[in-house]
């Protein structure tokens, strides 16, 4: 598929980028909470995603936003208003589902207009709009055709531009790219980042790919159980987990064992800085990132011997699996021109970067 | 899948329920066309002959037109009347009733679906001289209501017609994410009745169409229940016909079969009705 540099001539309306704030929404399903008294605030135009594992209740949160489904209790405001009970279509939003929800029977042109249609805007005003939302996305000379003559990503930049169209305060992406192949589902996050901070929208983007949300979030908000458990800049959740869970889950870590000691935990001798709440002294799961392990020479001091169990070559670096002395699985970030063979010995240097810690039985 | 030698011995896979070739297709055709067809010539054979002298003429079809026929058959036409008004009022009940209902269940109510398909199936499980039985006693109350036209019978033929029209609907309903539709709908400032008219029914128009012909062909076709409630359709009518001019009640039933035959051919060729472009 070839993408086109989309042109920007949509005109941003100024401060169309609305405040969102969740405050202790709760939600269930059954017995299920869903939602365990959500608290969220966005700032106008700010982009941020939600990220988590399944049934996180990431997707219930957006969906309450929307409108597509009611709260239990808490409140839900859109530039300080209300509007908990305030129905989907009334609330000024646009919204990108994960499947492809353009209308079949529908051309693209049509798909587009829907909304500006169903908001009375006159017949030639709705096609102009239509047309520059388009050209936004790229699909300037796609109008005419239907949803299934174009391609998921195409599919999808259309249903961007419908949902774009009617200039709402809040977009909401409920995992518009997970339907798509790799590339062009990169190409197209970024074109969604760049369009929206163009227009000044603001953003909820609902995600279970880490590396997505990290790339195109102003700030991540990491779900687990129908709570958030940090939100922060992508830097801060990287750098500074607030528990192992996010740490866990953002990135990837092996967890060594270790000791805490004194406020720090001691990993193979060395001793490293503690993230997050102080934790008593006893075991502790440390969880270190690969680029925290060097490779090192034996006669380094801390250097602890490994054997090399697999290494993928990722293109600009290279990650290696070892297995410690301990059975422990630890993997590692280099250059790519080191290239260990599987069963080789090296020596591993663990940086002095804090790490998150989580409890084991001794 | 199983595995059977070929000429050469060797083993070679078979598919166990494929779809039949070419050449096998068009001889099941064939013979089941020839089983239905052959009747249906005698019919037309019938509508031809000349009494018993063996000759065939074209009067017992141009009587039709004659005004002398048209005071003897008076009655046929006006049966014929009403079974089209049955067939409409039939068709108003699918659509006004149960239509939305399903809609409705599929949308907000799924855990609802078994209960509803259950209901809906009930009716071609109960012999229509049965149904009957339970039947007149209702419309004893149904006529001291809303009188004893005709169309009050399309209550009964709107029960009757149920698992047919459930069943086309049902399908479309399965084959269309209307949940995420109505739901891109409703985030496009729609509501509901908008999301129904301008995105459900469009999406849904083949099954609605299917459903909609096949109450219209069951309803021409039903005789046991007006028989038995005392009422007059078509085919009460082609009864009571044949019992003095057999000639016309069989032109009147060949008529009545060439209706039926062109509603079901429509619900085909929308099956294949595809939407303006090539499929990429």
């Amino acid at each position: 598929m070839t993408l086109t540099a989309p042109t920007r001539t949509m005109a941003a309306e100024p401060g169309s980028g609305a405040t969102v704030e969740l405050r202790d929404v709760v939600k269930s399903y059954g017995g299920v909470q869903a939602l365990s008294g959500i608290d969220l605030v966005m700032q106008p135009g700010e982009f941020v995603a939600l990220l988590g594992p399944s049934g996180c209740g990431k997707t219930t949160a957006l969906r309450a936003l929307s409108g597509l489904e009611t709260i239990d209790s808490g409140s839900i405001l859109i530039d300080g208003v209300d509007v908990a009970s305030t129905p989907t279509n009334k609330r000024d939003i646009g919204m990108v589902f994960q499947s492809y929800s353009l209308f079949p029977h529908m051309t693209v042109m049509e798909n587009v207009e829907f909304g500006l249609r169903m908001r009375r805007v006159a017949k030639a005003e709705r096609a102009t709009r239509a047309a520059e939302a388009l050209e936004m996305v790229g699909l300037g000379s796609h109008g005419a055709r239907f949803a299934h003559q174009l391609s998921g990503g195409q599919q999808q930049r259309v249903a961007l531009a419908r949902a774009l169209v009617t200039r709402p305060r809040v977009l909401l992406l409920d995992e518009p790219l997970s339907a798509l192949d790799a590339k062009v589902r990169v190409q197209l996050r970024e074109e969604i980042r760049r369009i929206t901070r163009d227009l000044g929208i603001t953003t909820v983007f609902v995600t279970h790919d880490q590396e997505e949300a990290l790339a195109v979030a102003d700030r991540v908000a990491v779900m687990r159980a129908g709570r958030i458990e940090q939100i922060g800049t992508p830097r801060e959740l990287y750098a500074t987990p607030a528990n192992p869970f996010v740490a866990d889950f953002v990135g990837l870590t092996s967890r060594v064992p270790g000791e805490v000691v004194g406020g720090e935990v001691v990993v193979h001798g060395i001793h490293l800085p503690l993230l997050g709440e102080p934790q008593p002294d006893g075991p502790v799961f440390a969880l270190i990132r690969p680029e925290d392990v060097a490779l090192a020479t034996a006669d380094r001091a801390g250097a602890i011997g490994a054997t090399v169990v697999s290494s993928s070559f990722l293109g600009s670096l290279r990650r290696t699996d070892f297995l410690l002395p301990d059975g422990t699985l630890i993997a590692v970030q280099h250059d790519v021109n080191d290239q260990p063979e599987v069963g080789e010995t090296a020596h591993l240097l663990l940086r002095m970067a804090p790490v998150a810690a989580s409890t084991r039985e001794q | 899948m199983t595995a059977v030698k070929n000429d050469s011995g060797r083993l070679a896979a078979v598919r166990i329920g494929a779809e039949p070739n070419h050449v096998v297709r068009w001889i099941i055709l064939g013979v089941v066309g020839l089983v239905f067809a052959f009747p249906i010539f005698a019919m037309v054979e019938f509508t031809f002959r000349d009494g018993l002298s063996g000759g065939h003429t074209l009067d017992h079809w141009t009587g039709l037109f004659d005004e002398d026929a048209a005071r003897t058959y008076r009655n046929l036409f006006t049966a014929i009347g009403n079974s089209l008004l049955l067939a409409v009022v039939t068709v108003g009940i699918v659509l006004v009733v149960l239509l939305p209902t399903m809609i409705l269940v599929h949308l907000q109510f799924p855990r609802l679906r078994r209960v509803l398909e259950f209901i809906c199936i009930i009716p071609i499980t109960v012999p229509a001289i049965v149904l009957v039985v339970g039947l007149a006693p209702v419309y004893s109350v149904v006529v001291k209501v809303a009188g004893g036209s005709i169309w009050t019978l399309a209550f009964a033929y709107g029960i009757t017609v149920l698992p047919y029209a459930y069943r086309a609907i049902q399908s479309n309903l399965d084959a269309v994410d209307v949940v995420t539709l109505s739901e891109a709908g409703r985030t496009l400032s729609a509501g509901w009745g908008r999301v129904l008219w301008f995105v459900l029914l469009p999406n849904l128009k083949r099954g609605v169409l299917a459903a909609s012909f096949i109450s219209v062909a069951v309803v021409l076709g039903e005789f046991t229940i007006a028989s038995l409630l005392n009422r007059v359709n078509l085919q009460t009518a082609l009864l009571q016909v044949s019992q003095s001019d057999p000639y016309v009640a069989v032109i009147f039933a060949l008529l009545a079969l060439a209706l039926a035959f062109v509603l079901l051919l429509s619900i085909g060729r929308l099956g294949r009705t595809r939407r303006t472009g090539s499929e990429s």
